[in-house]
């Protein structure tokens, strides 16, 4: 039995962008328990849907989380249009997931870059950053903003990007695989990196069913959980797609998973763009939504739920999100704990954090 | 850039931002606009700062980790509140759980307008900061100590936050 330590982690921490707090409790070098905090982003956005008309609440759905906005605008409207049985035209649909894919890819480049920061590979985070502009030099060409560019309305989408300009992404996508290729295999060839993520947070196949992981994280453990599959109002269903597993269970297989799904996502959006028929953007929205509804969305970290009711006014009576973040905090706790303290940094990032996303 | 006299490191806080700022904060890091060839370290530790750059609007939980982050950076020392909401709350303004922008924790010298901010706005509130920073500088070296303290003095506690003033 060694010295027993706790040690605070975060809120503010070079590794963490965002503030978290753990408690780590150590034996010697050994971790034995964590224990979370947060509190430090909540807002309370879910009860200003009681200030903001249902229509205007969009734009603080995408600011649950700038890193995952456009999703987070989709599942909001997904939600409400359910509930007013509004039925949007095709290829806003294929706009949706062309933006939405898009944000996956700026996503998962965005983690493996803080990945190799936290590792101290400096020159990869450097690297992976400089190809996330072209991604986002797509979103501020087709909506004019950069992160957050609130291209989604209820009805539809705001914005036509036309054909000449689809077939052109497709071109720079089709560039991008190669050098997506060139820096991500530095992750899995090169022995400093693979060392530090081989048999790292071990979190096994029935712990990640145990504390109801969800994306990356639980398809890292071999379980095929991705809601893009089962989707059936979106068109993911005529896209040529399989979930992304590996049954490694650690932080490696966190890291490969999202390494392949950036790949998936490039393909996706060059058949999306193939298949893309013509027509409107978006449809009238008329009267006001009554009832509840939930609806279900994969985001880059996971599985989103958003659940929406009303009471036939303006403004909404009840919104709540269930965001990807929060669900894999206890995998996250179960995968701290017996490893090095020194590796807590790569474990709290292979969950990708989004605290904003947890706190709301 | 002339009156740049030693390289300024920034330190970034998130206060609570929805990671926009906060992501476009780490692409002034990264190859497209790099403002490290200008020498400027983004650094965790607030003792090695000089820029403490904030995103986000304060809430009761966060303005005591605002407070103590900005106290323990050393003089000369400059504010850069980044985003609308670090402004003034932004979208986020009537909130239950948001106290204001952050002038209401620390005292902020430059605003930098933006939801989210672009990497252009940030680099250049950082570099309005560096004359506030040299203005600062000035004031210590010629041993205006008094002038110094009471720009940088904090604002009261606000009364939302949760812990007694010599905690926080």
């Amino acid at each position: 039995m060694g010295k027993h330590t706790v040690v605070p982690f975060g809120p503010q921490h070079p590794v963490l962008p965002e503030p978290i707090h753990l408690d780590l409790e150590l034996d010697d070098e050994k971790v034995v328990r964590a224990i979370p905090s947060i509190g430090y982003i909540h807002r309370g956005l879910e009860k200003l849907v009681e200030k903001r008309e249902f229509k205007e609440y969009v734009f603080i759905a995408e600011r649950i989380c700038g890193i995952c906005a456009f999703g987070h605008g989709w599942g909001y409207c997904k939600s409400v249009e359910g509930l007013m049985n509004i039925e949007i035209p095709l290829r806003a649909k294929y706009l949706r997931t062309i933006w939405h894919e898009l944000s996956r890819i700026h996503s998962h480049l965005l983690w493996l870059g803080l990945m190799a920061d936290g590792m101290g590979f400096e020159s990869l985070f450097m690297h992976s950053w400089r190809l996330r502009e072209k991604v986002l030099d797509i979103f501020e060409k087709t909506t004019g903003g950069r992160v957050i560019f609130s291209a989604c309305k209820i009805g539809g989408v705001r914005r036509d990007i036309e054909d000449s300009e689809l077939h052109g992404i497709a071109e720079i996508l089709r560039g991008m695989r190669d050098e997506v290729r060139e820096i991500t295999d530095i992750f899995f060839k090169e022995p400093t990196s693979v060392s530090r993520l081989k048999d790292v947070g071990i979190l096994s196949k029935e712990a990640a069913v145990a504390t109801c992981a969800v994306g990356p994280m639980v398809r890292a453990s071999g379980i095929p959980l991705d809601y893009r599959v089962a989707d059936t109002s979106g068109v993911y269903r005529e896209l040529n797609f399989t979930p992304v597993t590996t049954d490694t269970c650690d932080c490696y297989g966190r890291c490969w998973v999202r390494v392949q799904e950036i790949f998936a996502s490039l393909d996706m959006i060059c058949q999306a763009i193939e298949k893309i028929p013509a027509g409107d953007i978006a449809v009238p929205v008329k009267g006001n939504p009554n009832g509840e509804y939930f609806a279900r969305l994969e985001q880059p970290r996971g599985e989103a739920f958003y659940y929406v009711k009303g009471n036939n006014t303006t403004h909404l009576t009840r919104f709540r999100v269930r965001t990807p973040t929060n669900m894999n905090l206890p995998a996250m706790v179960e995968a701290l704990k017996g490893c090095d303290y020194a590796d807590v940094p790569m474990i709290v990032l292979t969950i990708d954090p989004c605290i904003s996303c947890t706190e709301r | 850039m002339s009156f740049m006299k030693k390289s300024p490191w920034v330190i970034h806080y998130d206060g609570s931002s929805c990671n926009g700022c906060d992501i476009e904060v780490l692409a002034c890091l990264t190859p497209l606009y790099d403002i490290e060839r200008f020498g400027i370290v983004n650094t965790g530790n607030p003792k090695h700062a000089d820029i403490f750059l904030v995103t986000g609007a304060v809430n009761a939980q966060n303005v005591p980790v605002v407070r103590q982050i900005y106290s323990q950076m050393p003089e000369p020392k400059v504010v850069v509140a980044v985003g609308a909401c670090a402004a003034s709350g932004g979208v986020f303004h009537d909130c239950y759980n948001i106290i204001g922008g952050v002038d209401k924790a620390i005292p902020v010298d430059v605003y930098v307008p933006g939801c989210a901010a672009r990497p252009q706005a940030i680099i250049d509130g950082v570099v309005q900061g560096l004359a506030v920073l040299e203005a600062k500088r000035k004031l210590l070296a010629e041993g205006k100590l008094e002038e110094l303290e009471q720009k940088d003095q904090l604002p009261p506690l606000p009364p939302q936050t949760h812990v007694k003033e010599d905690q926080a």
